[in-house]
């Protein structure tokens, strides 16, 4: 069962690569070549077992649930490429296009906020 | 003998007794690294070493000498890798996608070392996040083997391991998912231990395959090592897969020898295409085990053959969910100009991952992807069950610890095998097993082939460090004589 180019597409779409041309191709081949090693598996008479992972063996142990002290040394907005008011900034979602959300405060019968940033001034945040 | 490359044993007790300052200890190391790492032809061990802030911490530890607490590795250098979060040094994981980023936490390994007394001098290379057997996948160039400059020191913990052998610390740090200490301790001619999964904190360890990632230690000899898995060890709130246990104690039985152990020698690790040279050197060791008291018992374990498929179906699958938080959104670089979130994504995680993280997040997603799931990782879910009761049926037919080479081959060449990934897996197809059944593992210098080091490897069953160190140390003075 063969990988072909546009199931290296549709993964790399998954996993949020853009691949370039060269990759496509170089991907296609390493991932037929690597998973042609996995087929073993399939040789394997596997009924009645079941699957573990390494944790498995023994139960966490509990502790109280208690809120302690921040460990972190700087806060997140030292960290994050662009930061403004408590949030993460992101270029605006296309989703969000103004048009469509207008009409989904319609819907609901809610006023459209006010103040709104425009795509801009988001996009444009950072440190 | 260099001031620094004493046991650690030696250079805390002088550090405490007040014979030698931990300064000195320190600039000694950092002489040698200066000497040794850069350059053209340098080893390239470290990505950061950071002169000042480990002479401070230095500093400290000679005030710590008058304090009452246990300080067991006072004034020792240390090398972490650099996939270990800290706060005073950067933390890269040798990719660029976390350019200029800086821990704002610190691993509780480190927190451990820094109350033992220990000075962290540096940051060492790895394959970036710790993907790959070679030390060639890095952002910051290859690491080189200190006995043959042109060879790879193995990997990932690559830079670790030739910082040890190459005499610029006594010890240090690296991480284990697949082999990633034991195999460039083999390739380097050092100690590397791979502790029982859930022994050692993996808070602030930057996570490749979380059911698989472990910290492991690297010395000059199996007590070093050994020392400094004690350090580390034992249960952190901050980790619930730490095991609720104490720290082992791995040293005070160290040398009682192997009179009556039963050591296993399984001949799936011995097949024909292995190394007759390498193999040689083995069946030598095995007789020294011998000669020394140990009982030697042939043994099988017939699932050893599928768990490098295994493993590269489980890993890349951990680590192409561990890796999404790499986005551009949160800490690291963010991709300039993409007009949209999706873009964000996409252009940052294109631009900062490596070839080999690309391929296995691509191999791993696939792998989890709809229609394959059960083909591939449900598959390999269960049959991770059939090679951890592999080792279940060996250890409790009265089996105390196995034997194996480390790896099928000596250190090969920079670039060999950069364009073949299968065959660069094959690395690994010695260690994996452990990292599959959360059993601990140790590799020790067992001699040369063509001048380059060959390691032999003893597993041992869960939680039993102590007897493989035992079994380690014997082999090691044997071997000696």
């Amino acid at each position: 069962m063969a990988v072909t180019r546009e199931d290296v597409l549709h993964v790399a779409a998954l996993a949020r690569l853009r691949l370039q041309e060269d990759e496509v191709e170089r991907f296609t081949h390493q991932l037929n070549d690597i998973l042609s090693h996995m087929e073993v598996l399939g040789t394997l008479d596997l009924e009645g077992v079941e699957a573990i992972d390494a944790a498995t063996e023994w139960v966490a142990p509990l502790r109280a649930d208690e809120v302690a002290p921040d460990p972190l040394s700087v806060p997140p907005s030292e960290l994050a490429p662009s930061w403004r008011d408590g949030f993460f900034t992101v270029p605006r979602l296309a989703a969000l296009d103004v048009s469509e959300l207008d009409e989904a405060f319609e819907d609901k019968a809610v006023a459209p906020s006010k103040g709104r940033a425009e795509p801009e001034e988001l996009a444009g945040g950072g440190k | 003998m260099s001031v620094h490359m004493r046991s650690l044993r030696e250079i805390a007790d002088d550090v405490k007794g007040g014979r030698v300052a931990a300064v000195d200890v320190v600039r000694s190391a950092l002489d040698v690294i200066e000497r040794e790492d850069r350059g053209p032809n340098g080893l390239n061990a470290f990505i950061t070493v950071d002169r000042s802030a480990a002479e401070a911490c230095a500093a400290a530890a000679d005030v710590k000498r008058d304090s009452e607490g246990e300080t067991p590795l006072l004034g020792v250098p240390v090398a972490v890798k650099d996939n270990i979060c800290t706060l005073d040094l950067p933390t890269t994981c040798a990719s660029r996608i976390l350019e200029g980023y800086r821990s704002p936490f610190e691993a509780t390994v480190i927190r451990k070392l820094r109350e033992a007394g220990a000075v962290v001098v540096g940051k060492t290379n790895l394959d970036e996040f710790a993907m790959g057997s070679s030390t060639e996948n890095s952002a910051f160039g290859p690491t080189r083997n200190p006995f043959d400059r042109n060879r790879v020191p193995g990997g990932s913990s690559g830079g670790s391991a030739a910082a040890v052998a190459a005499g610029m610390v006594p010890a240090a740090l690296g991480s284990e998912t697949g082999g990633s200490v034991r195999q460039p301790a083999s390739f380097c001619g050092v100690v590397g231990i791979k502790p029982t999964y859930g022994r050692v904190s993996r808070y602030g360890l930057v996570a490749f395959a979380s059911s698989l990632d472990q910290i492991g230690t690297f010395g000059r000899t199996v007590e070093d090592a050994a020392r400094l898995l004690e350090v580390i060890s034992g249960h952190d709130p901050f980790d619930s897969t730490t095991a609720n246990r104490p720290a082992p104690d791995l040293t005070s039985g160290l040398y009682d020898g192997v009179e009556g152990l039963v050591v296993g020698v399984p001949k799936e690790y011995f097949p024909a295409e292995l190394d007759e040279r390498l193999a040689s050197l083995c069946r030598e060791a095995i007789e020294r085990l011998r000669a020394a008291g140990a009982v030697i018992r042939e043994i099988s374990l017939p699932h050893t053959h599928y768990a490098i498929p295994t493993y590269y179906i489980l890993a890349p699958a951990e680590a192409s969910s561990n890796l999404a938080r790499f986005d551009g959104v949160h800490y690291g670089v963010r991709a300039p100009g993409a007009a949209s979130t999706a873009a964000v994504y996409e252009e940052s995680r294109s631009i900062g991952f490596g070839a080999e993280v690309k391929r296995r997040i691509m191999l791993g997603t696939y792998a989890l992807s709809a229609g394959y799931h059960d083909q591939y990782y449900g598959r390999a879910q269960r049959v991770r069950a059939l090679i951890a009761r592999d080792f279940r049926r060996v250890f409790d037919d009265g089996v105390d610890v196995i034997f194996t080479p480390t790896t099928p081959t000596v250190a090969f060449r920079i670039g060999e095998r950069i364009d073949d990934p299968y065959q660069m897996y094959l690395a690994d197809i010695f260690t994996v097993t452990a990292n599959l059944a959360g059993i601990p593992g140790i590799s020790i210098p067992i001699g040369e082939v063509d001048g380059l080091p060959a390691g032999g490897q003893f597993l041992a069953d869960r939680w039993d460090e102590a007897t493989m160190v035992r079994a380690a140390a014997a082999l090691e003075r044997a071997l000696k004589e």
